[in-house]
């Protein structure tokens, strides 16, 4: 069981540290999505060594809180937050996207990496999942709880409302999401794109418990996380303020940087921004 | 090679979405992991009988396919055997994303019904028949696709889903009641085809409720002389390839029998095995890449050329042409 200390100073450095291997690992790939990695590692920080009752030695373990990671184009972060809690060693996260690696590019179950809960890098299918893992622990009265990490743009795929609906439906409080509200996606601003506002509405009329943060901020972070028990009747949705890029000041809320790699110059800059913004 | 006939002949007629009820409850009675999702039309893919029996295992999902199996995915993640049923045209063709990558990649033992298949779905039309089904599951790298071809069989099949499979499956059924032939005492194996009947001048190789009529049409040829062989694939995928081959070498000449497009379905399957390993002249009766419509399904039938009637004159032109 996972029993890290859940101050908030070990998390930011967690955060640090997650991105940091975002960045290198996306480096030696040499493609990969470095925005929302970035923007994310607050959040995986907090997931992996605060919220998640988990046992990276037995990664199975049938009681642990489950995640699914429904955008898998951030696999990197979520590998480097496995990779540092221990489901395997921080130096086959500079095996990604090779062939033959456990760390696919997006994650895939085929290559056993452990803690993989389930494939995904199509879009808008991580919260049925969770549903369908919610309503298991229900039936088998387990009080494990299912956490799902959502992208925002990720919110135009309509499968993603009808999984809501049946979370509410199910009165599913053991499920949380969490929506990674970074407001940019490939072809730009997400108002732009296909605007999703007024979002906080939209879960609360589908039957939501919903909360907004900070997702950039542990301290918000942890507090959000906090108030998911306070309700006992429904799912919990959190939509995480994010920047894209976050850590990293020459790249942050540049949308163009979705689905790019830092080759050796950009690395070397951005691991340095990293160590003065820390 | 067996030389006796292994079909019922005076049976009543059922529906195989009948047996695909039964043999649901009969599997969750053995097998707690069972469960069972909703879609709107669960009484008319007979889940109705799970759901009375096993009401705390029954979850509805309203009409959201793409979430139902998404939810089936997560429930047979965390160790459930799930049953997602609804019209094949839904629960293969509207949801095919979240089989490919939630229930295929994944490898999990999801089981999927696909009900009201074929043109013989009759007046719903074209919207309703699943006639593409068969294609799309069986390009899915870890799937399982069976169609049994009567109710006996098709409880027999829904059980070996799960009994037989560890991975995912798609199992195929039609609306009308067919004869029920299938002797009890025949026993399922998935990946085994089954010969109806022997007969040496060619092979019909037919699936679902066109084993039926594949076997009508044998006796319609045997009364001018000719003397036909039934086979029945009941599993599309894993093809039973020596049973093909085998057949090939006996009789050479198959003809294939499916309420499916020509494409991609069981024709194809055939002929992916014996253009390979045994080529030997093959006809493809189906649905010739076109849309169906609405009419009885006995009218349907013969319009599409799917009736006993049509597959005898088709085999019969076929053994002639290449006997002269």
């Amino acid at each position: 069981m996972n029993t890290a200390n859940p101050q908030s100073q070990n998390l930011i450095s967690m955060a640090c540290q997650l991105r940091r291997d975002v960045i290198n690992s996306l480096s030696v790939a040499g493609s990969g999505h470095l925005g929302a990695s970035l923007g994310l590692a607050d959040i995986f920080s907090v997931l992996y060594f605060s919220v998640l009752n988990h046992c990276p030695e037995e990664p199975t373990w049938p009681y642990r809180d489950r995640l699914v990671l429904s955008i898998g184009h951030v696999a990197p972060v979520y590998y480097a937050a496995m990779a540092n809690a221990g489901y395997f060693s921080r130096e086959e996260l500079l095996t990604l996207r090779q062939l033959g690696s456990r760390l696919q590019g997006h994650p895939s179950r085929q290559a056993a990496l452990p803690g993989v809960e389930s494939a995904s890098g199509s879009l808008g299918q991580g919260l049925s999942i969770a549903v369908g893992m919610a309503l298991t622990a229900k039936l088998d009265k387990q009080d494990w709880h299912v956490y799902s990490v959502h992208g925002d743009g990720e919110l135009q795929e309509g499968a993603i409302w009808e999984a809501a609906m049946s979370a509410a439906h199910y009165n599913l409080h053991n499920l949380t999401a969490i929506v990674d509200r970074n407001g940019v996606q490939i072809d730009g601003p997400t108002r732009t794109v296909m605007g999703l506002e007024p979002l906080s509405e939209k879960f609360e009329a589908f039957g939501w418990h919903v909360l907004t943060c900070d997702g950039n901020s542990i301290d918000a972070l942890l507090n959000a996380f906090h108030k998911v028990s306070e309700v006992d009747d429904k799912p919990t949705v959190i939509i995480a303020n994010t920047r894209m890029g976050a850590g990293v000041p020459q790249i942050e809320n540049d949308y163009t940087w979705h689905g790019k790699a830092p080759d050796e110059q950009q690395r070397e800059a951005f691991l340095r921004a990293l160590d003065n913004e820390n | 090679m067996r030389t006796e006939k292994r079909y019922l002949l005076s049976r009543t007629e059922k529906p195989t979405r009948l047996g695909f009820g039964r043999g649901l409850k009969a599997i969750a009675m053995s097998d707690e992991r069972v469960v069972a999702l909703g879609a709107d039309i669960t009484s008319s893919v007979n889940v109705d009988l799970f759901q009375q029996h096993f009401p705390d295992r029954f979850f509805s999902l309203g009409i959201a396919e793409q979430n139902i199996m998404g939810v089936a995915a997560g429930m047979a993640l965390s160790g459930k055997i799930p049953f997602a049923a609804t019209y094949g045209v839904f629960s293969a063709l509207r949801t095919t994303d979240q089989i490919r990558i939630s229930i295929c990649y994944n490898n999990i033992p999801v089981k999927i019904g696909g009900a009201h298949a074929g043109i013989s779905v009759g007046p719903d039309g074209a919207t309703h028949q699943a006639l593409e089904d068969i294609a799309v599951m069986r390009a899915m790298p870890n799937m399982t696709v069976l169609s049994p071809c009567d109710a006996t069989q098709a409880e027999q099949a829904t059980q070996a889903s799960v009994t037989q499979v560890e991975g995912p499956a798609y199992i195929r059924f039609g609306r009308e009641p067919v004869p029920d032939f299938i002797p009890p005492e025949l026993t399922f194996e998935v990946g085994k085809a089954q010969q109806l009947k022997p007969g040496g001048d060619l092979t019909l190789i037919a699936t679902g409720h066109m084993v039926w009529e594949a076997l009508k049409a044998a006796e319609m040829l045997s009364d001018k002389g000719i003397d036909a062989a039934v086979m029945n694939i009941h599993t599309l995928k894993p093809i039973d390839s020596q049973a093909l081959i085998d057949a090939a070498n006996d009789t050479g000449l198959i003809v294939t029998v499916e309420e499916h497009q020509v494409i991609g379905g069981l024709g194809s399957a055939v002929a992916e095995v014996l253009s390979q390993h045994k080529p030997v002249p093959l006809e493809i009766i189906g649905m010739p890449d076109i849309f169906g419509e609405s009419g009885t399904p006995e009218q349907l039938l013969k319009k599409y050329g799917l009736h006993a009637q049509n597959i005898a004159a088709v085999a019969m032109n076929k053994l002639q042409k290449i006997k002269s």
